[in-house]
């Protein structure tokens, strides 16, 4: 795929969704089915993919243990073992997986290799990458948590919280959150990277920009819906509240911004089992890094280990015994 | 000047006009991706840069399918009939044994934190290179066939068609990997290309296509014991003139066991230990140091390898290979293990030995037989690293040691990428250098330690048949030990890897000809004040020592 062809053919994808979802609702008055069927279609999907996806990954035998080792390992009392980087323990793997997935360990010693004159290779500090897929992944938590407010009633009061202290720095009526501005600012750093750079632009997929076009999508929708064209925020509870009592309403007047949201994010919800966003869940079984270094230790057990054949020390003196002979070494049996 | 160094200065002229390429030029790398889709681009085989295939005869020895004589650059490779059945069945067989298989074709966000990590990308430019993309060229047949988007979607979703170009892509690109793990490293979901590797390289098997670099040293060790095919008797032959190499050097005539039943210790060693020059050193200087700490050990004709080409080749290879050393051990009634310095032989022992081959419960948990110091991070496998073995000596005071004999060493540590990247060997090999030489100087942090770049010859590449590829591949490596050459002077890069100290002298040659090469054992035994030792004036590869050694006095000083 050419890069003009992966890009646009993305582009062209999500808003083709849009589309769909603006005719389906302005033209077909197709309410229901963008406001209830899909959405349940959709988060079935989901659930069934992810579920299906984890167990076929976990039903596949480990037949070795292969952790990556950044740090120094466990030998000798006296020498300090680094014990998340190279954990001898089930805890020490669980605590280096914790760091993986909270703070993203791994994508932080990135760095940029640079070829000077001379020749003379440099490497400069480059963590652009792990600060915007930190910012990223963060801000669509905090965002997805946010929403919460529109399946529970009353809004919980840890959800409210996290509302004031995401709107805390106030600079618009309505209040800002700073993670809106972060989602689409970290989102766009991601598709430019993936645009300007050359190597990246080569191995850039359709299947990588159409996520990034589609949280975009999503998010620039529902900045949108907030701060410039005002929705039926009590009609949008009401519909909510009802899909998650399963007994779907469809209020009148909600606007049809909203069912392109709704479309978008039920379109991600479908997208995610079949995509590499499946990373969020493979992350957690990847064997260079939930497993602890300890081998020598501790037999890891091969389900299919099976025997093979060898060349046996009786074979080997067969083959050779007259010069082991002349050479004076010790053999089993004589001729 | 010593006989080592004078013999590398010649090589440079060597490799250069080989190439045709002075190292100015040949580092004017262009990073700029072609124009056309990767997916458009057909693998050339260049003159002289390709690997050749693994010959009949080897394949046969060790019972490969589809022996026959083909060349990269040839249009047909001569592949059997039905390839993509055998290729698609053994992809198949393989995503439901290897959960990092599959899950490595499913996770990878093509974030491009791995790209320039690799040093066949750094030091060439080629973006296949990229451990991302020479992921996706397998990935990309994995979503044809194995998944519904890439069965429906083709192209749109990242797939394509296995084609015979595809293979050959495969091959030009497996073979320009060293299975380091680098990659690995900096992936936010630890993707380990060597494991993806290490499949497309059993695959490419499956159809009878792999390069002889590999299968003949398999073969022969499979036969002999060892990757050079050399018989016991020259085994022995050997043992004995470095013997009495090392009494013309020190005067101590020293005992070399071998195949000798009922010794305490097993010690395998990499079988470049036996042939290569700086390896010759370093079984020189641990005949000096055995002997010294009256070690009760043997050698085996045996195990006359440490390393396992089986891991450059399949999983069962590995275990094929690995067989011998627990069989030698149980054979020759020892208690446990002792390793030598070598590389890939370390990721063997501590990722699959005892899982493949063990329990080794004929074997005693090892005890250090000098300090009695348990190695409860070998308890299982029973087999001990010659660093962990000595760093555990000097800690407890038992050699004494005048760092002053390394004087004319000013050293740097490669850390070879198999013992650090799967097993995490950092601090035991530097503790040892500290004590036993003056002048250690680190490379940069960026390129030591988890970080540390191949030689470049890993994984079956080591050898010039792959010129280009070879000092490209070991670029960054040499280019750091430039560095420290420049700044603190330093003249000789020490490892604890046969193949590093092969490949980083051609690369050094080529790159940085002022430095040489060696192991760590060789720095300590230069450095051991032995009782009854006689006067020298030459270290244990005959060069000169800055201060003349008088026995029983320490840099110059009564001990
Ligand atoms: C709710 C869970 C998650 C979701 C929805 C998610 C989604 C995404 C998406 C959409 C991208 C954009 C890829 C692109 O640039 O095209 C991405 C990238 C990334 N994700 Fe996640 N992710 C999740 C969890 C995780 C976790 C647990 C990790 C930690 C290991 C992680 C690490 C990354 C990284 C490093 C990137 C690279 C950014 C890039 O591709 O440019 N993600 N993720
Ligand atoms: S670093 Fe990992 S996820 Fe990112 S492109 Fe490389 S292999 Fe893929
Ligand atoms: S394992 Fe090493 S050689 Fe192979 S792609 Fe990764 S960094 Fe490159």
């Amino acid at each position: 795929m050419s890069f003009g062809l992966s890009f646009w053919v993305s582009l062209i994808a999500v808003l083709a969704l849009i589309l769909v979802a603006w005719v389906g609702v302005e033209g077909a008055k197709l309410n229901f089915l963008f406001g209830a069927i899909i959405p349940y279609v959709a988060i079935a999907i989901f659930v069934v993919g992810m579920i299906y996806r984890i167990l076929k990954w976990a039903s596949i035998p480990l037949p070795f243990r292969i952790p990556t080792t950044t740090g120094q390992q466990k030998s000798l009392p006296w020498i300090k073992q680094n014990k998340i980087e190279n954990p001898s323990t089930a805890l020490g793997a669980a605590i280096r997986m914790v760091f993986e997935v909270l703070l993203f360990r791994s994508l932080f010693r990135n760095m940029r290799t640079e070829l000077r004159p001379g020749p003379r290779l440099s490497f400069a500090s480059a963590k652009w990458l792990w600060l915007a897929a930190l910012a990223f992944h963060y801000s669509f938590l905090i965002i997805l948590i946010r929403h919460l407010r529109l399946f529970i009633e009353p809004v919980p009061s840890p959800v409210k919280f996290l509302e004031m202290i995401d709107s805390f720095f106030q600079v618009w009526v309505p209040l800002v959150y700073i993670t809106d501005l972060m989602l689409i600012g970290a989102v766009t750093y991601l598709l430019l990277r993936r645009v300007f750079i050359p190597q990246m632009r080569y191995i850039s997929l359709p299947s990588d920009y159409f996520p990034l076009f589609l949280i975009l999508g999503i998010g620039i929708t529902g900045g949108l819906m907030r701060y410039f064209y005002k929705v039926n925020v009590v009609g949008i509870k009401e519909l909510t509240m009802g899909l998650i009592n399963f007994s779907p309403k469809i209020p009148e007047g909600i606007g049809v911004l909203f069912y392109i949201h709704l479309f978008l994010v039920s379109t991600l919800f479908a997208y995610f089992p079949f995509s590499k966003l499946m990373h969020m869940a493979g992350v957690f079984l990847s064997p260079t890094r939930n497993i602890a270094n300890n081998n020598r230790a501790k037999r890891h057990i091969n389900p299919w280990n099976y025997p093979v054949k060898v060349h046996t020390y009786e074979e080997y003196e067969d083959d050779y015994r007259e010069f082991m002979k002349d050479a004076g070494l010790p053999l089993e049996k004589e001729d | 000047m010593a006989e080592v160094e004078k013999k590398e200065e010649r090589e440079v002229p060597y490799y250069e006009t080989v190439l045709g390429a002075s190292p100015e030029k040949l580092a004017t790398v262009d990073y700029k991706p072609p124009a056309k889709p990767w997916m458009d681009v057909p693998p050339k085989f260049k003159k002289l840069d390709y690997l050749n295939p693994a010959k009949v005869k080897w394949m046969k020895v060790i019972d490969l399918p589809f022996p026959r004589e083909w060349s990269p650059p040839d249009e047909d490779w001569k592949l059997p009939e039905n390839w993509k059945e055998i290729f698609l069945n053994g992809m198949e067989d393989r995503l439901k044994r290897f959960r990092s298989f599959q899950l490595f074709m499913d996770i990878c966000v093509r974030c491009g934190a791995c790209a320039d990590k690799c040093q066949f990308f750094i030091g060439g430019g080629d973006p296949k290179n990229m451990p991302v993309l020479r992921a996706e060229l397998l990935r990309s047949i994995y979503r044809r066939y194995f998944t519904t988007s890439g069965k429906i979607l083709g192209k749109i979703a990242g797939a394509r068609e296995l084609t015979v170009d595809v293979i050959k892509e495969l091959f030009k690109y497996s073979f320009q990997c060293t299975e380091c793990r680098r990659c690995s490293v900096f992936c936010p979901y630890g993707i380990d290309m060597a494991e993806i590797t290490m499949i497309a390289r059993e695959l490419l098997l499956l159809l009878g296509m792999h390069v002889n670099w590999a299968i003949e040293p398999v073969g022969k060790s499979f036969l002999t014991g060892n990757h050079m095919g050399l018989l016991p008797h020259t085994i022995k032959d050997f043992m004995d003139e470095y013997r009495d190499e090392l009494e013309k050097i020190t005067g101590f005539k020293v005992d070399v066991p071998m195949n000798r039943k009922g010794a305490e210790i097993l010690y395998i060693v990499p079988s470049g230990d036996f042939f290569d020059e700086r390896g010759v050193i370093l079984t020189i200087a641990t005949l000096l140091y055995f002997y010294h700490i009256g070690l009760d050990y043997t050698w085996s004709t045996y195990t006359s390898e440490g390393g396992n080409f089986g891991l450059f080749t399949s999983h069962e290879m590995i275990k094929r290979l690995n067989a011998k050393m627990y069989a030698e051990a149980k054979r020759l009634k020892v208690k446990w293990i002792l390793g030598g310095e070598c590389g890939h032989m370390w990721r063997v022992i501590n990722q699959y030995m005892g899982t493949v081959n063990g329990p080794a419960d004929f074997l005693e948990e090892p005890v250090s037989p000098i300090t009695g110091t348990k190695f409860e991070n070998a308890k299982d496998t029973k087999m001990v690293h010659i660093a962990e073995f000595t760093a555990d000596l000097i800690r407890h005071g038992k050699l004494k040691l005048d760092p002053s004999r390394n004087d004319h060493v000013i050293a740097t540590y490669h850390d070879s990428c198999n013992p650090s990247r799967a097993m995490g060997l950092f601090e035991e090999p530097r503790y040892i250098i500290k004590n036993v030489c003056n002048n250690f100087y680190e490379m940069p942090e960026s390129c030591i330690r988890e970080k540390t770049f191949c030689c470049g010859g890993g994984a079956g590449l080591g050898t010039d048949e792959q010129l280009e590829t070879l000092l490209r591949g070991n670029f960054p490596r040499s280019n750091a030990t430039k560095h420290v050459h420049e700044k603190f002077g330093v003249n000789r890069l020490l490892c604890m890897c046969a193949i590093d100290r092969a490949v980083l002298s051609m690369g050094l040659s080529y790159w940085c000809p002022q430095v040489t090469v060696g192991g760590v054992h060789e720095l300590l035994a230069n450095a051991l004040v032995i009782p009854g030792e006689s006067p020298r004036t030459v270290d244990l590869r005959r060069q000169p020592l800055k201060r003349p050694i008088t026995p029983g006095k320490i840099a110059g000083k009564e001990a």
